[in-house]
């Protein structure tokens, strides 16, 4: 059975449709990408998978459950992460605590053991911790654990916000630009670190991008949206080629 | 032995403080003062809450204090005489009734039962904040802080309208049961909950969503979850400190809870730094002590206060300690952890 | 029938009080994102400056109200110079803390200065009773709704027509930009707080006039019913201003008119605070659309 199944997916904003009939059929292990020109509509997607909108028409289902019209923090704990496309860190907040919150809902003990540190809280306390440097120092930067994020270069930003939607222990992983802003020895590491930790927690990705070599190089199978509405789709060479996805990009001329 | 510091020091200062108050050391002005600034402390800490740690502007307080004085003070000047001497429950008509509870007191067992009329009170006040905690679900912000204004107004014309509670006069002959020791207590115990709650991967849920809140519920936070219990758990601490300051004052009215009785605690709030215990534990004896201080000033008082308060806004906006905590309460590490890379 | 008439009329004179409050709430939100704490306060002295124009100046009534208004007007934009403008660029709540802090500045200086006081205005307007049907009008409630009328139609004007006004609605919407295509962003947030306080001091003779009972305290009170009012329009939008302040005129009226009038205070603010669980941004509040 595929991991995440999308069926006439259709959103609209006011009179505005922002999402046209997208579907998806997605297994496990997969690395997929996203792809087209600015306000196509990629994020919306992402959007409406994590549950931040709910979608106006169209079923989705997560390993066999349809999530639609389910709270963004109940999917994400089934095992949906992702990352956003402007960096969403709690900014004043240290990068161990950014880790730390995001297995908020895999806490077992209650408010009294809390307040009274008795019980579990303990125990879980230092499994919490515990996961979430692993996590940093997986991701290279648990020497920055005490630091509040503000304080962080935008790299390393990036990387904490790939650690924070990791920790939540996601089965499927929505990247949302992750390169953006990025120059090119950066975007090489990071392209290195999305393939490891694909390989390492057994993720199935899916990666919204809009730099070409990164999308070329990591994704098996791409999908272009334009205006909302799938134009293509297909291996990294047979998109490269297509004229509908040319002319999204570049315009009608360069189609030719 | 360092762990044992900070408990060693508080068991020191209370035997030194309820010491000095037994023995008639400090003069009975000294001792209010200090129940005071004890009382303020659990009121800003609880806002501090709310305020400081998720990011609102609650300017309602006083709606919780004023629950949890009222229920407290039904409990021990009207629902105990009536169960253990046949008082009326609800004197109404009789204009100044006052049942005489001190005379009538024999015994420690006032000191089990007062613990337990604050619980009422602040268990009261908890349920009260969902008046807020709900709407809060879809409101942020400056809608949110009108909703806490409306609260803070309905409250208080809702025991304005009780009559059987004394309406606009209130309630009298409140026994005093609140005394330094009993303050110290229960403000050790405010400090610790909240201090606890907050520095627990559970309660960073709640800066979390003062960060940003569309990420913490895509990162599994039950965002609706924690909302309800900062609440609730800022609104019964604020019941607590009402019942210790009915049992201080003798006599609760309505007008006692206005917005300006709101304003109070925000001022100790923003004095200390927000999202910081020690900066609310330190703005509360700050300010309580300059209200006492200024107090020759009368009307003048509020006036100065007032300008410290844009001065401080202007210049250090972050309050006194800038969200930082002193060192006995910054939030402890369970793993000792040495980075690999460098 | 006839009674729901007359109560509609005290509604409409307590809605035009609220209104010409409530559009500085509005005003200073829109253009700075502003709670204006402080706005019920200098309703209160605009009552005050009215109370020693007319009896110490023995003005009239217009020219009272010339008087006061513009005293208010001083006051505000003295206001935003002083406490605001420092805090431009600062986070908004230390604003709205700073607002705050003026508000009570000014409250417990006019207590310490004139002391606990009670006064009322010197009857500046001749008292007719007009009987439309068995509907009691009073001279002094049609002035009041007339003035006020008068007032927000030249404020519309304003806003809508003339160049300091377009630049107040485009300054609403996007703050840094504006200014950099020219726009004199500090000259026309003072002539927002000036038209705003102005229209305060109006509110307050008109209030004085109704209900006679001027007192340092009365700030509070109207001033956060006001703002409620502009809230519940829709915090930010001038009709909105005036929408809300007119429904929670209504509100009032109506809950002091079905019930026990002691709890025409708890039922309105009860019946506020469930029109915001309803539609929190208010009846025309745009509601900021966060992009995710």
């Amino acid at each position: 059975m595929p991991l995440l199944q999308i069926r006439n997916l259709t959103h609209w904003f006011g009179g505005l449709r922002a999402v046209h009939n997208f579907h998806e059929n997605l297994e496990e292990g997969e690395l997929v990408g996203l792809i087209g020109p600015n306000g196509a509509g990629k994020t919306t997607i992402f959007n409406l998978i994590s549950g931040i909108y709910r979608p106006t028409e169209g079923e989705i289902i997560f390993n066999g459950t349809n999530i639609v019209g389910l709270r963004p923090h109940q999917i994400s704990s089934m095992g949906i992460g992702r990352t956003f496309q402007k960096l969403r860190l709690w900014n004043d907040l240290t990068v161990l605590d950014n880790v730390k919150i995001a297995q908020h809902s895999r806490i077992g003990y209650g408010l009294s053991e809390a307040v009274l540190r008795i019980g579990r809280y303990h125990k879980e306390e230092r499994e919490i911790e515990e996961r979430s440097y692993e996590l940093l120092r997986i991701l290279g930067i648990d020497k920055y654990a005490d630091q509040r994020v503000k304080h962080l270069a935008y790299g390393d930003q990036r990387r904490v916000e790939i650690a924070r939607a990791l920790a939540l222990e996601p089965k499927l992983l929505l990247l949302d630009e992750p390169t953006a802003g990025m120059g090119t020895a950066e975007m090489m590491r990071m392209m290195e670190l999305i393939e490891r930790i694909k390989e390492e927690f057994k993720l199935t990705i899916i990666l919204i991008e809009h730099r070409m070599k990164v999308i070329m190089n990591l994704c098996e199978r791409i999908k272009c949206i334009d205006f909302g509405a799938i134009i293509a789709e297909g291996t990294p060479d047979e998109i490269k080629e297509n004229p509908r996805v040319i002319k999204a990009y570049l315009g009608e001329e360069a189609a030719f | 032995m360092k762990k044992y510091y900070l408990p060693l020091a508080l068991v020191g200062l209370f035997i030194l403080l309820t010491g000095a108050s037994l023995l008639g050391l400090l003069t009975s002005y000294i001792q209010m003062v200090l129940m005071l600034m004890g009382i303020n402390i659990i009121l800003t800490v609880s806002l501090n809450l709310v305020n400081g740690y998720m990011g609102e502007f609650s300017v309602g307080h006083a709606a919780f204090m004023s629950l949890g004085a009222y229920t407290s003070a039904f409990i021990t000047t009207r629902l105990i005489p009536h169960l253990l001497w046949g008082e009326p429950l609800f004197p109404v008509g009789k204009l100044l009734y006052t049942f005489d509870v001190a005379a009538h007191i024999e015994g420690p067992i006032w000191y089990l039962v007062f613990p337990l009329t604050l619980l009422a009170g602040g268990a009261v006040a908890a349920l009260a904040g969902l008046l807020v905690a709900i709407p809060s679900f879809r409101v942020r912000g400056d809608y949110l802080a009108i909703i806490t204004l409306a609260v803070n107004y309905i409250v208080m014309n809702f025991f304005a309208n009780l009559e059987p509670l004394g309406g606009s006069r209130g309630i009298t002959g409140i026994p005093g049961f609140t005394s330094v020791p009993i303050v110290l207590i229960w403000t050790v115990i405010s400090l610790w909950a909240i201090h606890n709650f907050i520095y627990s991967t559970y309660g960073k849920g709640v800066m979390a969503i003062r960060e940003d809140e569309v990420a913490a519920e895509a990162m599994t936070v039950d965002t609706r979850r924690v909302k309800v219990m900062a609440f609730c758990i800022s609104s019964f601490f604020a019941g607590i400190g009402g019942g210790l300051l009915a049992h201080l004052l003798l006599y609760i009215n309505p007008a006692s809870f206005s917005i300006l009785r709101s304003i109070e605690p925000l001022v100790m709030v923003y004095l200390g730094g927000m999202g910081s215990i020690s900066g609310s534990i330190l703005g509360a004896i700050v300010l309580t002590g300059l209200i006492e201080a200024l107090r020759p000033l009368r009307v003048w008082k509020w006036a100065v206060i007032s300008l410290i308060l844009i001065i401080l806004m202007i210049f250090r906006r972050e309050g006194i300690m800038g969200g930082r905590e002193f060192w006995f309460l910054k939030p402890k590490r369970e793993v000792e952890y040495a980075p690999a890379s460098d | 029938m006839a009674y729901i008439l007359q109560q509609a009329v005290n509604a409409l004179q307590l809605g035009s009080i609220y209104a010409l409050i409530a559009l500085g709430y509005n005003m200073v939100y829109g253009v700075l994102s502003l709670v204006n704490f402080a706005h019920g306060d200098v309703f209160m002295i605009g009552a005050f400056i009215a109370f020693f124009a007319s009896t110490l100046l023995k003005l009239s009534f217009v020219p009272t109200m010339l008087f006061s208004m513009f005293g208010c007007a001083l006051l505000g934009v003295a206001i935003e110079r002083i406490a605001y403008r420092p805090l431009r660029r600062a986070p908004k709540l230390s604003v709205v803390i700073t607002a705050l802090g003026v508000g009570l500045f000014m409250e417990n200086m006019v207590l310490g200065i004139i002391g606990p006081w009670r006064k009322s205005l010197p009857p500046l307007l001749p008292e007719h009773v007009f009987n439309v049907g068995e509907v009691r009008i009073s001279s002094l409630q049609l002035i009041i709704i007339g003035v006020s009328i008068a007032l927000m139609a030249i404020l519309e004007f304003i806003v809508g027509k003339t160049k300091q006004g377009i630049a107040m609605r485009a300054i609403s919407f996007d703050r840094f930009t504006v200014p950099l295509m020219g726009v004199p962003e500090n000259q026309i947030i003072s002539l927002t707080f000036a038209i705003g306080s102005a229209l305060a001091a109006a509110g307050a003779l008109l209030f004085s006039l109704a209900y006679p009972l001027i007192e340092p305290t009365m700030g509070m009170m109207v001033g956060w019913k006001a703002f409620i009012a502009a809230v519940l329009g829709g915090i930010g939008s001038v009709r909105g201003a005036m929408a809300g302040a007119f429904l929670l005129g209504l509100i009032e009226i109506a809950a002091g008119a079905t019930f026990p009038s002691r709890l025409r205070d708890l039922i309105a603010f009860a019946i506020v605070w469930i029109i915001l669980m309803i539609r929190p941004t208010g009846l025309f509040g745009v509601a900021r659309r966060e992009a995710v």
